[in-house]
């Protein structure tokens, strides 16, 4: 098993801790993972993004060549990233922000409302658990107590204990819409 | 055991010294390698070692030649156009004989060039950079837990022959994270330093730490004695990984990052039933080049990959020495290699006719 | 019969190599006699620059580092976190310090290093032949601004000790003279303090010296003391421009 992904949005949408959620949780079911962050004035711009592999081999490339997992958190991020999608690769696309449809019809797209969603459960920084809970149940790569051991042990400390019901709330809410 | 832990290249690199004893550190910020000072600036203190913001790269190389020249296991960082500012005092800590190690997690050049992953400061790293015949024991990662391993290895290498060591990384190495497994802390048996300037206490003779040679004879004296030691570490300190080589009619021989993605490439060869193997030099100095030319003489040729226009090319056609054709693939900073771009590569490499 | 004159231990049994009239023996020499008063000289490590002064380490009988062209003060800072209960100082000259190695000498400077630099100010370079420092004289003839010093286009004397002064950190900061043996009293009782400050661990400290290159000058020795009492010291006011006295860690 191999499985390369990437994560993009705004700077502040949580996509850098989307991947290292993937990277560790991977990690901790021990398997090879990689965690590779776009840096330097591409971050300035407000625009982040990750690539993460999970493989069940030690990872050779750690760049991405066959995208499985696209996640767009914005609209420039979809427009960027939707062509290098592998065919039957799946996009996870925030469609509270994103107002066009994919242009890809050999991919799997999963449009989640995440935003609205976050707003919802009462706080908009959950948006990312709404999808990252999506890929959880379409892709199946890790499992969702292993993420919310890494949130619970490695994230979500000291100050930020108190979030962990709503994390796990959205990640759950997100695994209803990744089906 | 010891717990594997995710870690950032250039946490793992400052993390790794400080377990390799480093006790000094002096950097200047420059992406992409801003996380070791800033890592260094946490954590020197726990261990009651120092970390300074110098003034410059200049200054930061000049106060690792102090700190060294104290004693200390010393060590700075800094990625391409920074190293370039430290070439004079490398050469000075060479001259000097200085064990010190100095991290070069590069980026694109020439000039500012800019912030993505490159290999082009091979030439810079392995024939000088600075002035004068001196050699640097370079060491080439290609992962976050080589990174630690190789730490270690730059300061046990650098006090045993008394010689400043360089990492040289890459953006991408530095950038990434990857699990690791931490060494457990041990008796690191830092060797004594009776050359060192710590002050005439107990009688001990007057330490003099010095490059200059203003006589010729003496001048030469120091150099014949260096390049005695250069040619010591050439026979000992040698490294190089090597997989799917034995049966291969295709060597390719790629370092750091760019054997990760030749990796990838060859396993997709493979899967086609090309016979391609990996030759992965870990010191770029002293270069393998016996082993390079034992694969010669058995009738295989030879692909380079380097994000570079091809710098390492030249090491690899000196070893091979004709034996073998050797092909050369390229990619100029900006990007790195994709894994179907070397794949490519390795295809045309692989149908041309070999010379030899 | 009572030994009156004799060399200081901390200088080794060696003849300077300087031209005739130069005054880096005299400051060599007060610098060993401080060492020696002090009796610091087994736990003191000194850095020699890049210029006349290279070779110190064949004088001092002290540990030595050599450095790079003016990073006298980033060596000096790298020896001295490692080893902070050791003496360190650095010896540099103008061209040293005040051009090539300025970044260094301000921000050790500024850092508040504990470290005490001897600069020497003889207003040309010296080892090199005679080129025009960044103290040289307006109007002052070199190699290099052989019709004098251009105020123009090669701008004026810097005054080391009076920049240093504008920073919060340094602890002392001298200006003395070595052209007369008053002056060479107080020269020895600024260096004194100098070092006294750094192991008092009070911080930074550094005395300029006024110093004299006959041969580079075209002076005779008693003629270049001369020159530099009249034309060195209104460019550079002798006296101490900061004494953190109180002030001790």
């Amino acid at each position: 098993m191999i499985l390369e992904s990437i994560f993009a949005g705004f700077g502040g949408q949580g996509v850098m801790l989307m991947g290292q959620l993937l990277a560790y949780s991977g990690m901790h079911e021990g398997k090879n993972v990689t965690y590779f962050p776009s840096y330097g004035p591409e971050m300035r711009g407000g625009t982040a993004n990750c690539s993460v592999i999970v493989s069940d081999d030690p990872v050779g490339s750690p760049v991405i060549s066959e995208l499985g997992i696209l996640v767009a958190m914005n609209r420039p991020s979809m427009e960027k990233f939707e062509a290098m999608l592998k065919p039957g690769g799946m996009l996870f696309y925030n469609s509270s922000l994103i107002d066009v449809k994919p242009k890809r019809t050999d991919i799997k797209a999963f449009a989640i409302p995440a935003n609205d969603i976050a707003i919802e459960l009462g706080n908009i920084r959950v948006a990312n658990m709404v999808i990252m809970g999506a890929i959880l149940k379409a892709a199946g790569v890790v499992k969702i107590d292993t993420v919310m051991k890494v949130l619970t042990e490695t994230v979500l400390t000291g100050k930020k204990k108190d979030l962990v019901g709503i994390n796990r709330t959205a990640l759950e809410k997100g695994m209803e819409l990744g089906a | 055991m010891a717990e594997r832990v995710m870690m950032k290249g250039n946490e793992a690199i400052a993390e790794g010294a400080i377990r390799a004893g480093c006790r000094f550190f002096a950097g200047y910020p420059i992406t992409p390698q801003n996380e070791v000072p800033e890592y260094m600036s946490r954590r020197m203190p726990e261990v009651g070692g120092t970390f300074i913001q110098a003034e410059s790269e200049v200054s930061a190389i000049n106060m690792v030649y102090g700190a060294a020249g104290a004693g200390a296991r010393a060590m700075t960082s800094s990625s391409s156009p920074g190293v370039s500012l430290k070439m004079e005092g490398i050469s000075y800590a060479a001259g000097s004989e200085l064990p010190c190690v100095i991290v070069n997690v590069s980026r694109g050049g020439p000039g500012l060039g800019g912030l993505t992953p490159s290999q082009a400061d091979y030439f810079q790293a392995t024939k000088g950079g600075g002035h004068g015949d001196y050699r640097l024991v370079v060491f080439a990662p290609a992962s976050v837990q080589e990174i630690i391993d190789l730490m270690y290895q730059a300061f046990v290498t650098a006090d045993k022959y008394r010689t400043p060591a360089m990492i040289l990384a890459d953006g991408l190495l530095g950038q990434m994270m990857e699990p690791v497994t931490l060494p457990e802390d041990k008796d690191l048996q830092i060797p004594a330093k009776p050359w060192a300037t710590t002050g005439m206490i107990n009688g001990k003779p007057q330490s003099i730490i010095n490059s200059l040679g203003l006589v010729g004879e003496e001048l030469e004296k120091i150099n014949v004695r260096l390049q005695k030691k250069y040619q010591e570490i050439a026979a000992n300190e040698v490294r190089f990984a090597e997989e799917d080589v034995k049966d291969a009619d295709l060597v390719i021989v790629a370092y750091g990052t760019s054997a990760r993605v030749a990796k990838s490439a060859i396993d997709k060869a493979r899967a086609e039933g090309k016979k391609v193997g990996l030759f992965r030099p870990i010191t770029l100095w002293p270069f393998p080049s016996k082993p390079l030319s034992e694969l010669a003489k058995s009738g295989k040729r030879f692909l380079t990959v380097e994000m570079s226009v091809g710098q390492m090319v030249e090491d690899v056609k000196l070893a091979v020495n004709g034996q073998a054709q050797v092909d050369s693939f390229g990619k100029l900073n900006g990007t790195i290699p994709s894994v179907n771009e070397v794949y490519d590569a390795i295809i045309k490499s692989f149908n041309s006719q070999g010379v030899a | 019969m009572e030994k009156v004159f004799g060399k200081p231990e901390a200088l080794q049994e060696r003849v300077f190599h300087y031209c005739p009239g130069c005054t880096h023996g005299i400051i060599h020499r007060l610098v060993a006699e401080v060492i020696d008063e002090l009796k610091v000289r087994e736990k003191t490590i000194g850095i020699a620059p890049v210029g006349c002064a290279v070779t110190a380490y064949n004088y001092f009988n002290c540990d030595v580092q050599q450095a790079a062209h003016g990073r006298a003060p980033a060596v000096a800072t790298g020896i001295k976190r490692v080893l902070p209960d050791r003496v360190v100082f650095s010896y540099q000259g103008d061209g040293d310090l005040a051009s090539i190695g300025m970044a260094e000498i301000v921000h050790a400077a500024n850092r508040g290093e504990k470290i005490t630099v001897i600069f020497v100010n003889n207003a040309i370079y010296g080892m090199t032949g005679g080129q025009m420092a960044p103290t040289t004289l307006p109007g002052q003839k070199t190699t290099t601004s052989p019709f004098g010093r251009d105020v123009e286009t090669m701008g004026y004397p810097i005054k080391m000790t009076e920049l240093l002064n504008t920073l919060e950190a340094p602890a002392f900061l001298a200006r003395v003279s070595v052209h007369d043996p008053k002056n060479v009293n107080k020269t020895k009782e600024a260096i004194k303090k100098a070092f006294e400050y750094q192991i008092q661990g009070k911080g930074f400290s550094m005395v300029e010296v006024l110093s004299t290159c006959p041969t580079n000058w075209g002076l005779a020795p008693l003629e270049a003391l001369k020159w530099l009492e009249a034309n060195m010291i209104p460019q550079f006011p002798l006296g101490v421009v900061r004494d953190r006295e109180g002030v001790a860690q």
